[in-house]
C-alpha cells in the first residue's frame, strides 16, 4: 500500500458535514465563556468595572486576573512568567483582561462588552525599533529592557572570511508577520466531573497538554483528559499554550458545570499568536564564480507583547538552516527576541525554517545579481553533492540525511523549460506591450521529523519519539492507536497504509485512532514535519512485531516452522503447499484460545512500540515560480508553479501532494498578500478576513507537483516528512521570480508581501 | 462576529415596511441581501435594535424595458442583473459592474437597493448607475421622490435615503448599442475594488466617466468628461482621472498608487 495514491479515509465524514469539531460538542447544562480582549496596546489598567455585566441576563460570573492569582503560571520562559489575564498593565490589543461566563455565548459576548476597563496610557512601541530605541520603557515587567533574549548561536564570528572574500554583499531582508488563520479557531470545552477534567481542545499535543494542566491542578495525570476531536487546521498556532486551555477547566471545577470557549474568527486575528515577523541582516561573502565563502547573519525577532517560550528562541532554528543546501564553509549567526506591543508570536507552518530558507535563496539570488550570474548556475556551484551525504553542517549536531540537490533542481529547470522561459522573458522586455515575466528558484532544505529526545525536550515535550499501538481484532481488522494528533494531514490514511503492509491486513480493515489520552497511550503530537518519519516508523514498528507473532501462531495452527511459512493474500501458506494455508482472521481468533495457542504464548495480538528518531530529518526539494506583472500597475500574476519534492519515501502519492498543495499556498500568500500589521499605536490594521489577505482558489495557480525519492538512511521508513516543506519553499521562489522580473530596471529587492503597490514602487522608483 | 441583540420583523410590504420605520424611528434597518448589513452588525459597526426583512418581497425584483429607460426593482439581486436579457442589450453596464462583485454566493444574496443604500465608496454598482445616469425611487412616510444618482451619495457609507424611506426602483436610461466598459482593480480576484471605473457613451457621442475607490463617495471624472467632450484624445484624457479626487490613503492603498490606478482604468475604459 506504500506508495499508493488511496482517497483518505477522513473525507467521507468530514466532505459530508458529518465531522466533530470542538464547537459541534455539547454537554447538558453548558456555559459559555468570552473574553474582555484589550482595545489598548500598552497601558495601565487603573479599574476594572465589572457591575453592569454581572447585572445582565444570562451572565453566571465575570473573572480578573486576581481570581486566578492561585493558578500557577502558564508554560512560560523561567523568570517570564505569563498569567491568564492581564493584572496591572495590557501588552497588547486583544490581550485578555476578563473572563465572562453565561448560559449563551450572545448573552456572554454582550456581557463581555459591558465590562468597563479603565486604562493609563502608556508609551506604545509597536515596532522592534521603537522597542530597542534608548528612551523604550520596558514593556514586560520581569525584563528590565525590552530586549528578552540575545543570543550568540556560533562562538565565532566570521569577520577574517568576509575580509578574504573576493566580493561581498549585504543585506536586509523582513520576513513579516503572518496569521495561522485555520478555518477552524481554537476552541476549548472542558467539563470538570468529579475528580478531574475532561477537556476537548483544538489542539496539537494532547498528552503535553494534560500533563500541563494535571501540573497546574495539582491532579494525577489519570485524572485528566484531553480529546483533540476532528481539528480544522492548526499550522502550529494550535501549538500554543493559550489562557483558555486552562480557564475553561478552572471555570468548569468551580461552576461545576461544562464550559466551552469558541473563538471567533476577528479575535483569532488579535488573539491566537502570530507566526514568523523577523528582520534579517545579512553579510555574505563569495567568489567570481559565485561560491558562498561566508555568512554572517543577525537575526531579530518580534515577539510580542508577552514572551511565548517557543517563539522566544524560534530564530535557533532559523540559524541552524541558515545554509540552505548549500556547502558554506563558515557561518557565524547571532539573534535577538525583542518585545513590543503587539501579539505574541510563536509556531507558524515550519517554524522558523521557513525564515532561514527565505534568507539564504534571496541571498544566492542577489549574488547572482551582483555577478551577472543566472541564479540557476549559482545555486549549482553551492549545492551540496549527493556524495557529501549524510552533511554535517557549520551547526553542531545539524546533519541532513539523503537527498540529490542538484537531481531536483536538474529536474525543475527541465519541467519549467527555463532556457525557453529565459527566451520568452527577452522577448517580453522588447515588447513594451507585453507583460514581464519573472522565474524564481528556490532550492529549499527544512527541517522535518521532530524529535530526537534531547531536542525535543528543550521544547518542553517529554519526548521526541512517537507511539503506536497496533492490535488485531479477533476477525483480524486492525485497530491503531497514535500518540500524534493530526489536523488535517490525513494520518487515519497515511499510517493505515504502512500498517497494511505490514500486517497483510486490508487497507479497509484497519481504523487508526488518535487524540485523546483516556484512549492513546503516551504520545507525543504532531508538528514538525514528523507525522511520516516519527510516528510512520512508530506504527510500522508496532505492526512488524504483531506480524511475527501472528506468524508463530500460523505456524503452530499449520504445524510448520515459522520460517517455512509464506505471506499469501488471506494470510500463510506453508511454502509450496497451497492447500496448507491459514487466514490471518482464523489466526486473530486463535490468538484468543489460550487453550490452542503455543505454549507460553500470550494472549492476543498486539502491541505497544516507541520510536525514537536517530536524527532529524531534512525534507527537501526544488520549487520554482513563474509570475507575470503587469507593467501599468504592478499586479502580480502567478502563471506556473513548479515542485519538485523530496520528502523521502512518499506513502501516499495524492496527500503527499495535498501537503505540498496547501503549504504553497501559504508560502504564496505570505509572498503575494498576507501581513499582520498595527498602527503606530499599536492598533491592528487587518484584524477581519475583510482586511486580512487569505488569497482565494482564483489567486492561486494550479502546481505542477514531481517527486524525486532519495529515501533517508536516519529512519526505516526512509520518510523525511513534508508537512511544512510547501510553506518553506514557496515564499522566496515568488519573490525571487518578481525581483526577477524587474532586474533589469535595477530591481533587487521587493519587500513582502509584494503587492501590487510594492511591486509598482520599486518599478517606478528603479527606473 | 457575534452581533448585538435585535428584534426582527418581516415586512409584507412596502407599506408595511414603511410603518415599521416609522415606528421605530432611527432605531430600525432594512435587511436586504444581508451582505453589507449582517457583517457590518457582526463587526459590530452597526447595532441596529430592530431588523425590517423586505427580502421576501418579490414585487420589488424585476427588470422591465419603460419607453426608453430600464426600470430595476431595488431587490434585484446581482445575480439577476448577471444575466437578465433586457440588461444585457439596454445596460450592459449594469451587467458587466454587478459581474464582478464579489463571489456567486454575494451575487445572488446582494441587492442592487442595497448596494446603493449601503452607499460604499468602492461598490461596483454605483459606478454603472452613476456613469448611466440613473435616477433612484424612493419611497417615504410623505410619499414617492426620485433623487439623481449624482446627488444620492453624500459620503461614505452615506446617502441621500432617510432613515424612513426605502429605495424601491433604479430608472436608467437606456443605452442598447453604445459603447461601455468596467475596469475594477483589486487585491484579489474576488474582492472589493482598490479602484475602479465605469464608462458609458451617450447618444450624441458625451462620454460618461465614473469612479470608484477615489473618494468619500463613488464620483464623476468631471475632468475627463470635459476634456473628450472637447476632443481631447482618450490617451490624453486619462491623465486627468485623478483631477479633484481626494482618493484615501489608507491600508488598502496609498492615495498616490489609487490615483495612477485611476489613469490607468481609465485609459483601459476608454480604448475599449
Ligand atoms: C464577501 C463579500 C464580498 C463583497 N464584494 C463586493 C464587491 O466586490 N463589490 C461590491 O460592490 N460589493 C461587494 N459586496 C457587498 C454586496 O454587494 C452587498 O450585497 C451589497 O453591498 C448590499 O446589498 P444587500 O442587499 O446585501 O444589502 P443589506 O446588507 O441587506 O443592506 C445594506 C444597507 O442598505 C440598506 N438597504 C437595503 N435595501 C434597501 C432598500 N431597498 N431601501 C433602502 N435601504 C436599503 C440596509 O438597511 C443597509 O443599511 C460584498 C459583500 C460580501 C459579504
Amino acid at each position: 500500500m506504500i506508495g499508493s495514491a488511496v482517497p483518505r479515509k477522513e473525507d467521507a465524514a468530514l466532505l459530508t458535514g458529518r465531522g466533530t469539531f470542538v464547537d459541534d460538542i455539547h454537554r447538558p447544562g453548558l456555559l459559555h465563556m468570552v473574553y474582555v480582549h484589550s482595545g489598548e496596546a500598552h497601558a495601565l489598567i487603573t479599574q476594572i468595572d465589572t457591575e453592569a455585566a454581572r447585572a445582565l441576563p444570562g451572565v453566571v460570573g465575570v473573572w480578573t486576573a486576581r481570581d486566578f492569582a492561585e493558578l500557577p503560571a502558564r508554560p512560560s520562559v523561567p523568570g517570564l512568567e505569563r498569567g491568564y489575564l492581564a493584572g496591572d498593565k495590557v501588552h497588547y490589543v486583544g490581550e485578555p483582561v476578563a473572563v465572562v461566563v453565561a448560559t449563551d455565548r450572545y448573552l456572554a459576548a454582550d456581557a463581555a462588552r459591558a465590562v468597563r476597563v479603565e486604562y493609563e496610557p502608556l508609551p506604545v512601541m509597536a515596532t522592534v525599533a521603537d522597542a530597542l530605541a534608548p528612551d523604550a520603557v520596558p514593556i514586560f515587567a520581569p525584563l528590565e529592557s525590552n530586549l528578552a533574549l540575545e543570543q550568540q548561536v556560533t562562538p565565532h564570528d566570521v569577520a577574517d572570511e568576509l575580509d578574504a572574500s573576493p566580493h561581498r554583499l549585504r543585506a536586509r531582508l523582513v520576513n513579516q508577520r503572518c496569521a495561522g488563520a485555520p478555518l477552524e479557531p481554537y476552541g476549548v470545552l472542558a467539563d470538570w466531573t468529579g475528580a478531574g477534567p475532561t477537556i476537548w481542545a483544538t489542539v496539537q499535543a494532547p498528552h503535553r497538554v494534560r500533563a500541563e494542566i494535571a501540573e497546574r491542578f495539582g491532579l494525577a495525570r489519570h485524572l485528566v483528559r484531553v480529546i483533540a476531536p476532528d481539528v480544522g487546521g492548526a499550522f502550529g498556532v494550535k501549538s500554543s499554550f493559550m489562557p483558555e486551555l486552562f480557564l475553561a477547566p478552572e471555570l468548569s471545577r468551580r461552576l461545576g458545570r461544562p464550559v466551552k470557549f469558541v473563538e471567533t474568527r476577528g479575535e483569532h486575528m488579535v488573539h491566537t499568536y502570530h507566526g514568523r515577523d523577523q528582520i534579517q541582516e545579512v553579510e555574505v561573502g563569495f567568489d567570481d564564480e559565485g561560491t558562498i565563502l561566508a555568512l554572517d547573519v543577525t537575526l531579530t525577532v518580534n515577539t510580542g507583547g508577552v514572551p511565548d517560550p517557543v517563539g522566544i528562541a524560534l530564530a535557533t532554528l532559523t540559524s541552524y538552516m541558515l545554509g540552505g543546501c548549500y556547502r558554506i564553509p563558515k557561518i557565524a549567526a547571532r539573534f535577538r527576541s525583542v518585545v513590543t506591543n503587539t501579539t505574541p508570536t510563536a509556531s507558524y507552518r515550519g517554524a522558523g525554517r521557513p525564515e532561514a530558507s527565505f534568507l539564504i535563496e534571496r541571498v544566492v539570488d542577489l549574488v547572482a545579481r551582483r555577478l551577472g550570474k543566472d541564479p540557476a548556475d549559482v545555486r549549482r556551484v553551492n549545492l551540496v553533492q549527493p556524495g557529501e551525504m549524510p552533511y554535517q553542517t557549520p551547526f553542531e549536531g545539524i546533519v541532513y540525511d539523503e537527498a540529490d540537490y542538484p537531481a531536483a533542481l536538474d529536474l525543475l529547470l527541465d519541467r519549467l523549460d527555463y532556457a525557453g522561459l529565459r527566451e520568452e522573458q527577452e522577448r517580453r522586455r522588447a515588447d513594451p506591450g507585453a507583460k514581464l515575466l519573472g522565474v524564481g528558484l528556490s532550492t529549499f532544505v527544512e527541517m522535518g521529523g521532530f524529535g530526537p529526545t534531547p531536542l525535543f525536550e528543550q521544547f518542553g515535550y517529554i519526548g521526541g519519539w512517537e507511539s503506536a499501538n497496533v492490535r488485531l481484532q479477533p476477525d483480524g481488522s486492525a485497530i491503531i492507536l497514535v500518540g500524534t494528533a493530526p489536523h488535517g494531514q490525513g494520518h487515519q490514511t497515511a499510517l493505515a497504509q504502512i500498517a497494511a503492509d505490514e500486517l497483510g491486513v486490508p487497507f479497509e480493515a484497519i481504523s487508526v485512532l488518535y487524540g485523546d489520552t483516556a484512549v492513546v497511550q503516551e504520545g507525543i503530537g504532531t508538528m514538525g514535519s514528523r507525522g511520516m518519519p516519527v510516528a510512520g516508523n512508530a506504527v510500522r514498528q508496532a505492526a512488524a512485531d504483531v506480524a511475527a507473532k501472528a506468524r508463530l501462531i500460523a505456524a503452530h495452527m499449520l504445524e510448520a516452522e515459522g520460517d517455512d511459512l509464506v505471506r499469501v493474500e488471506a494470510g500463510f501458506q506453508v511454502k509450496g503447499v497451497p492447500t496448507a494455508e491459514v487466514s490471518l482472521a482464523a489466526v486473530a481468533e486463535r490468538s484468543f484460545k489460550p487453550h490452542l495457542l503455543p505454549a507460553g504464548t500470550g494472549l492476543g495480538l498486539e502491541c505497544t512500540s516507541y520510536y525514537e528518531p536517530s536524527n532529524l530529518s531534512y525534507p527537501s526539494g526544488a520549487h520554482g515560480c513563474v509570475v507575470e506583472i503587469d507593467r501599468e500597475t504592478g499586479h502580480v500574476h502567478v502563471l506556473r508553479y513548479v515542485c519538485v519534492d523530496d520528502c523521502g519515501t512518499v506513502i501516499n502519492p495524492m496527500t503527499a501532494r495535498g501537503q505540498i498543495h496547501g503549504g504553497v499556498a501559504q508560502g504564496i500568500a505570505q509572498a503575494l498578500y498576507e501581513k499582520v500589521s498595527f498602527d503606530a499605536d499599536g492598533r491592528p490594521l487587518n484584524a477581519s478576513l475583510e482586511d486580512y489577505m487569505l488569497p482565494g482558489m482564483l489567486d492561486l495557480p494550479g502546481y505542477e507537483t514531481h517527486h524525486i525519492e532519495t529515501k533517508s538512511s536516519f529512519n526505516p521508513l526512509g520518510a523525511k516528512g513534508l508537512g511544512e516543506a510547501g510553506a518553506t519553499a514557496a515564499p522566496q521562489a515568488v519573490v525571487n521570480a518578481i525581483v526577477d522580473a524587474l532586474a533589469h530596471l535595477g530591481v533587487r529587492d521587493v519587500e513582502m508581501p509584494c503587492t501590487p503597490e510594492r511591486v509598482w514602487k520599486a518599478m517606478h522608483h528603479a527606473s | 462576529m457575534i452581533p448585538a441583540g435585535f428584534s426582527y420583523v418581516r415586512a409584507g410590504s412596502v407599506q408595511e415596511a414603511l410603518a415599521e420605520l416609522s415606528r421605530h424611528g432611527g432605531a430600525a434597518r432594512l435587511l436586504a441581501g444581508g451582505h453589507s448589513l449582517l457583517p457590518a452588525m457582526k463587526l459590530r459597526r452597526a447595532e441596529p435594535g430592530v431588523l425590517v426583512d423586505i427580502g421576501r418581497l418579490r414585487e420589488l425584483s424585476y427588470v422591465r424595458l419603460d419607453g426608453d429607460q430600464v426600470a430595476v426593482g431595488a431587490l434585484t439581486s446581482h445575480r439577476t442583473l448577471e444575466r437578465d436579457p433586457v440588461v444585457a442589450e439596454q445596460v450592459p453596464l449594469l451587467a458587466a459592474a454587478a459581474r464582478r462583485i464579489g463571489d456567486p454566493q454575494v451575487r445572488n444574496r446582494g441587492t442592487i437597493g442595497g448596494s446603493l443604500a449601503h452607499a460604499d465608496p468602492a461598490a461596483d454598482l454605483a459606478a454603472a448607475v452613476l456613469a448611466l445616469d440613473g435616477v433612484l425611487v424612493a419611497h417615504g412616510p410623505s410619499g414617492v421622490r426620485e433623487i439623481p444618482a449624482g446627488e444620492f451619495f453624500t459620503g461614505p457609507r452615506q446617502s441621500a435615503l432617510a432613515a424612513d424611506e426605502l429605495l424601491t426602483e433604479i430608472r436608467l436610461p437606456a443605452a442598447a448599442g453604445l459603447a461601455h466598459a468596467f475596469e475594477k482593480f483589486s487585491r484579489r480576484a474576488l474582492d472589493w475594488a482598490v479602484v475602479g471605473v465605469a464608462v458609458q457613451s451617450r447618444p450624441g457621442g458625451r462620454t460618461a466617466v465614473a469612479l470608484i475607490g477615489m473618494g468619500p463617495t463613488p464620483l464623476r471624472a468631471v475632468a475627463v468628461e470635459e476634456a473628450l467632450a472637447a476632443g481631447t484624445p482618450a490617451a490624453e484624457a486619462r491623465s486627468l482621472a485623478a483631477r479633484g479626487c481626494e482618493p484615501p490613503d489608507n491600508a488598502v492603498a496609498s492615495s498616490s498608487y489609487r490615483a495612477h490606478l485611476a489613469e490607468v482604468l481609465v485609459g483601459r475604459a476608454l480604448a475599449l
